[in-house]
């Protein structure tokens, strides 16, 4: 079985139609994974079991000719942020190695409910802080691609998996670029939804304000298809958002023609590749003959986005982080004899360097006599980088820019460079501060074929626009 | 030096972590030149800026649930995850230190 040009739908219908069945599938891409994902190291834990028992009740109802569901036997992958019940989730921190989820975070079982099966959890930077899934506990990911580079980060595992075809879609974070900035560096379809569109119910916290969940696939209508499942209010997430859902498969499918598309010339200033450039130009050029009107626009705060994001991402963090304390679950360290030094010690030995840079940063930045000065400050900046778009979006439907501003870089390049490291995600991080949509869609590849990203950045609530412009993009970039 | 060592075994301390010597050394230099970066925060006047509370608006209201009993997670479940428990509690070292 070929399953390297399956998509969510046409996995469904040939379940449907008996040419293949669900669990031949599951087998297929476990297979796959064991063959090629050893070099790779897409997945901290499988749980072929638990798989094939969904996939056989998924091949019971297509044998009693039931309707199927529209996810049904599509193998997917779910960052290891969010938590699973029963099966191991690490947050790739060696604090969580052994914790076994009670419950069930609400993305993971909308998308399982509609018949998607979870083939296992892939690799992160841990907590997801990173750029290039070098911070995890368990080992980096390499670029399916071209592996002396990163996949990206922090959804490293979960891009590497889509475009190494070990699975046939995943689920990722994104809090700075996570989602995107992976799916641009392993040439995949990386969606991040509004703040609130997705429920973070179950998402391990790394900055509240910012989270988001969102999926990789390796297409643009199979995005639309998994937005669709896991969006929508949730109970159970206070900030899930109380507005409705639209049909975006049918939304994306409407023409691009007349839609007016922004170019901010801040995200194409200095710093960015030349290869990035042309293929992001080019790509501008085939919306345009598509019948968009090309806006030059200007996003004047720009170059304060990545020092904002890094006072508010850290402030929050180490705030969410300090339930990490050795009492109720997580590792304890073994050398306490009191309470206090039973917390300290299980923190500095459960935490990774990157993790706690970020609680120290980010408890500086809210300790007493600090708090206007970074706190404060930031939060009034983050309005100002939210009143850019807002005005932007009063002359355009949606942004278009490059998704990173160089294709994956070598493993080790960046990992003692805290600073160049996060400059990485410097054309991602302002749609999460503002809580905007944004897209990375395959555009094009550099000469030595690795992969290149274009953003498409809408307005809150307006994934439809979002989805529907990256749709153009990609039926181009294909032929 | 915005950070001095002292300010990071304070910050530390805060933040309940135990960091070794070396830990310390590289942290402030990190957080010095992190910061000094961050500091070009300041050449935006924002004394007439309101600081960003809830970036969609009233999207996500500020949902009040009725006050009624619901099922939660059991005891048992709930320690399940748990480094050390005994008789339905979690068990943890000494509490009041000498």
């Amino acid at each position: 079985m070929d399953t390297s040009t399956l998509t969510i739908e046409s996995t469904r219908s040939a379940i449907a139609e008996k040419q293949i069945t669900a669990t031949g599938v599951v087998e297929e891409f476990y297979r796959k994974i064991k063959a090629d994902d050893g070099d790779i190291h897409a997945y901290l834990t499988l749980c072929e079991d638990r798989a094939l028992q969904q996939a056989r009740h998924i091949d019971d109802l297509a044998a009693k000719g039931g309707t199927l569901p529209p996810l049904a036997g599509v193998p997917v992958a779910i960052k290891d942020v969010m938590v699973t019940k029963g099966l191991r989730t690490t947050a790739g921190s060696k604090i969580l190695e052994h914790f076994i989820p009670p419950y069930d975070c609400t993305a993971v079982a909308r998308l399982e409910g509609a018949g998607a099966i979870v083939l296992g959890k892939t690799n992160c930077d841990e907590f997801a802080m990173g750029s290039s899934n070098e911070n995890s506990a368990y080992g980096p990911v390499r670029n399916p691609r071209d592996k002396s580079r990163v996949p990206g980060g922090s959804s490293g595992g979960s891009a590497a998996a889509v475009a190494a075809g070990t699975a046939l879609a995943a689920l990722g974070s994104d809090t700075g670029g996570s989602i995107r900035q992976p799916a641009s560096f392993c040439g995949v379809v990386g969606l991040m939804p509004t703040y609130g569109r997705v429920s973070r119910y179950g998402l391990i916290a790394f900055a509240s304000s910012l989270d988001h969940i969102g999926p990789l696939t390796r297409t643009v209508q199979d995005a639309a298809i998994i937005l669709r499942t896991i969006a929508g209010r949730d109970p159970l997430d206070s900030t899930s958002a109380n507005v409705p859902v639209p049909d975006y498969v049918e939304e994306m499918s409407k023409p691009v023609k007349g839609l007016r598309l922004g170019i901010p010339k801040e995200y194409f200033g200095e710093g960015l590749d030349g290869e990035t450039r042309s293929a992001v130009e080019g790509a501008i050029e085939q919306l345009r003959a598509a019948g968009c009107e090309i806006v030059p626009i200007s996003l004047p705060h720009t170059p304060y986005a990545i020092p904002t994001y890094y006072v508010i991402a850290t402030a929050e963090a180490s705030a969410n982080l300090a339930r990490f304390d050795g009492v109720r679950y997580g590792y304890r360290s073994a050398h306490a004899h009191t309470l206090s030094e039973m917390y300290r010690k299980s923190r500095d030995e459960g935490f990774g360097a990157e993790v706690k840079r970020r609680i120290m940063l980010g408890t500086y930045a809210l300790s007493s006599g600090y708090y206007d000065a970074y706190y404060l400050k930031a939060q009034r900046v983050r309005t100002l980088l939210t009143r850019d778009f807002e005005q932007a979006f009063q002359k355009v439907d949606a942004i278009v820019t490059p998704t990173t501003p160089t294709p994956a870089f070598k493993l080790g390049e960046k990992a003692d460079d805290p600073l160049a490291m996060y400059l990485a995600d410097i054309y991602t991080v302002t749609a999460d501060l503002a809580g905007i949509p944004g897209i990375s869609v395959p555009c094009g590849q550099t000469k030595s074929g690795l992969p290149i990203g274009l953003q498409v950045l809408g307005k809150h609530f307006d994934e439809s626009t979002v989805l529907r412009v990256a749709g153009a993009v990609s039926l181009k970039s294909r032929t | 030096m915005k950070v001095t060592e002292k300010e990071v075994s304070h910050v530390a301390d805060l933040a309940n972590l135990e960091l070794t010597e070396q830990e310390r050394t590289r942290l402030a230099k990190d957080l010095n030149s992190i910061l000094e970066y961050i500091d070009r925060l300041n050449e935006l006047d924002t004394s007439n800026v309101p600081p960003m509370a809830q970036v969609t608006g009233g999207a996500s209201d500020n949902a009040m649930r009725a006050d009624e009993l619901r099922p939660s997670l059991a005891q048992e479940a709930a320690l399940q995850n748990a480094p050390d428990a005994s008789d339905g509690f979690f068990k943890v070292p000494k509490v009041i230190e000498k």
